[in-house]
């Protein structure tokens, strides 16, 4: 059994930003991570990224992902275990972890679940054939490993996932024959939208993809346009000859962890599902476990390593470390999430985080029985 | 529209763009960020402090195009590339575009290339002046494009002939 | 389809090596994916699923969502898109549930 004083859940963007964090108030971290490198979905974001000095903005996410890395290896508090999954945390405060065939025991003082988020599917006819993919998923075939899956896509899904791997897809030289969009309105931010159509890629709001066609594997797509209610207009099909279709339909928050461990759990739908309840210093209702990035509600990476500072400097408060600045060092992170958050791109995450974030414990007790709430007996 | 289509409107595009008076006097940065997102990497990286303090930083960029001398740092630095340069001063019959670019391959100064408009449309031919390239560009190279006169508020985007 | 120029990114790719799909030699690169050498490949069906005997492939790439399970080395259920690709691996199609051999 590994003893240790912070186990951050994660090595992404919040996980990596977390540990780093608690570490320099002196408190020792381990990160456990499935993958067998650090970065998380970082390591494949070629773009350059928004936000501010704070959040390295204009940087390319895989120079950060490159620069949180480099500082948490330099960090003599802070041990790594990559490829190392967490399997399960058990009452008496163990967390199991499987790493190269092998069962692991560690027994944190404190956690920080940062797991992320997976993406989602859509139901039509043939989403199963070969070639239909996640966004994510082509992103890092192409990016990571460079590798075309195909030749011509259609991207299901006008948020800023598809808008910048259809801008990616196109850097990688293949041909994006479209984005479509149920929605009236693009959900990406306006700048992406207009330098894949400047390139060349259509984007059709009020549209869906009514059915993938194929014998083995993707050969073709049809979309068609949504009236006011949602409803297929017929007779306004398009057909697409593509071998690639990418869905972009939005991510949910990976929280086996926190239901494992009996926090308590809300379904909110600005925040993309099932999602801790949690103080605004991310600590959730199981004393000592905190969320911090997607796994606490899908929101950008950004937010995600603000978050991570936050946890991190709390649990490493908690376990008593402490440093001169704590206070402004803290209210300043607050600052910055607040100030991320509060244009008019960032009203659905308040709007999610208002029905999450509970400023006493007592509330959040009392909030089991008040609420409509989920928490797992196990 | 832009949030249905991703095309800014005349009207968008009218409260961005700098006086003709200006535009007579040389190069200047045109900022076509419509949106108000929290993303302020290019106030920090102009240098003669030509892009406004943001109070907040959804806001969207305010150049003082009378401080904006068209150097275009900025133009490398903006996460949505959405900054460009045009110098309505490069000769009688043809304006300079300035435009982020980040494809391969690169053209070469003399090259003729299709000019894009921002509907992704090809509305004519542009000649390559300059290609500003290299390891501090991290990318993000900048093209200048010789365009015909009327066209510099159209041209926002290029494609490389295809080679025969 | 391996891309060779990319604007923004340098692919440094490890040690050429071999495997077999479905009893063809194929070539790959160390530090790669299972997955990622399939589809360099060409080869994008992964697995045939239990009941419609339908084609399956790729889908989440991080692990997360069991489309993409094949036989490797003989042991079935292996998820390529996070295995790595190792010098002589025998990858097959997985049709069924697979099975445990002993």
């Amino acid at each position: 059994m590994l003893a240790c004083e912070i186990c951050v859940i994660g090595g992404g963007p919040a996980g990596l930003t977390a540990a780093l964090h608690a570490a320099s108030l002196g408190a020792s971290a381990v990160i456990i991570d499935r993958n067998d490198y650090l970065g998380g979905q970082l390591i494949k974001q070629t773009h350059r990224f928004f936000g501010s000095k704070e959040q390295k903005a204009s940087e390319r996410g895989i120079s950060i992902s490159r620069e949180l890395s480099l500082a948490v290896e330099k960090e003599k508090n802070i041990k790594v275990l990559t490829a190392a999954t967490a399997l399960g945390y058990y009452k008496d405060g163990v967390v199991t972890v499987e790493k190269d065939e092998r069962f692991l025991k560690i027994k944190p003082q404190k956690i920080i679940v940062a797991t992320g988020g997976a993406e989602k599917t859509l139901p039509f006819p043939n989403n199963d054939l070969p070639g239909v993919y996640g966004a994510g998923a082509v992103q890092t075939l192409v990016n990571v490993y460079g590798v075309k899956p195909g030749r011509r896509v259609l991207m299901v899904g006008a948020g800023n996932i598809g808008v910048i791997v259809s801008y990616q897809l196109l850097q990688a030289g293949m041909e994006v024959a479209g984005i479509v969009e149920a929605a009236p309105r693009i959900g990406a931010y306006w700048v992406h939208a207009a330098k894949v159509v400047r390139a060349g890629v259509p984007i059709y709001t009020r549209h869906t993809i009514k059915g993938a066609w194929g014998k083995k594997e993707v050969e073709g797509a049809t979309i068609v346009e949504l009236d006011e209610q949602w409803k297929p207009i017929p007779g306004t099909e398009k057909d697409f000859a593509v071998d690639v279709i990418c869905l972009s339909v939005g991510l949910n928050p990976l929280t086996e962890i926190l239901w494992q461990a009996g926090c308590a759990m809300k379904y909110v739908p600005e925040l993309s599902g099932y999602v801790p309840l949690r103080n605004e210093y991310l600590e959730t209702s199981v004393p000592g476990i905190y969320v911090a990035g997607d796994a606490g509600g899908i929101e950008e990476a950004s937010a995600a390593m603000m978050e991570g500072a936050l946890a991190g400097l709390n649990a490493a408060r908690a376990l008593g470390y402490s440093a001169p600045d704590f206070n402004s060092r803290r209210a300043n992170i607050l600052r910055e999430l607040e100030s991320l958050r509060s244009g008019p791109v960032g009203e659905k995450i308040r709007k999610g985080l208002e029905k999450v974030t509970l400023t006493e414990r007592r509330e959040m007790r009392s909030g089991l029985s008040n609420l409509s709430l989920l928490t797992s007996n196990f | 529209m832009l949030a249905e289509n991703g095309v800014p409107t005349g009207e968008d595009l009218a409260q961005v763009l700098p006086a003709p008076e200006r535009l007579a006097q040389g190069p200047v940065a045109i900022a076509e960020c419509f949106q108000k997102i929290p993303c302020d990497p290019c106030y920090h990286s102009c240098l003669r402090r030509a892009i406004a303090p943001f109070a907040d930083i959804n806001e969207r960029p305010r150049i003082d195009h009378e401080k904006c001398n068209g150097c275009g740092l900025c133009v490398n630095r903006c996460p949505g590339l959405a900054i460009f340069v045009v110098d309505q001063t490069y000769s009688d019959s043809e304006a300079l575009v300035k435009l982020p670019y980040e494809f391969l391959p690169l053209p070469k100064p003399g090259d003729v290339v299709t000019a894009i408009n921002r509907l992704g449309q090809a509305v004519g031919k542009a000649r390559v002046v300059k290609v500003q390239s290299g390891k501090q560009m991290d990318g993000t190279n900048i093209v200048w494009l010789a365009v015909p006169q009327d066209l510099s508020m159209e041209v926002r985007h290029f494609k490389m002939e295809e080679v025969r | 389809m391996r891309i060779t120029e990319h604007p923004i990114l340098d692919f440094a790719r490890g040690k050429k090596i071999k495997f077999t799909y479905n009893g063809q030699e194929l070539e790959g690169f160390e530090g790669e994916t299972i997955a990622a050498a399939l589809h360099a490949n060409g080869v994008r069906t992964m697995r045939e699923s239990i009941h419609l005997h339908r084609p399956r492939g790729l889908f989440c790439n991080i692990g997360n969502c069991s489309s993409c399970l094949m036989i490797v080395n003989g042991k079935p259920n292996v998820r390529v898109c996070v295995e790595k690709l190792q010098e002589g691996m025998i990858v097959m199609t997985q049709k069924g549930k697979g099975e445990l051999k002993c």
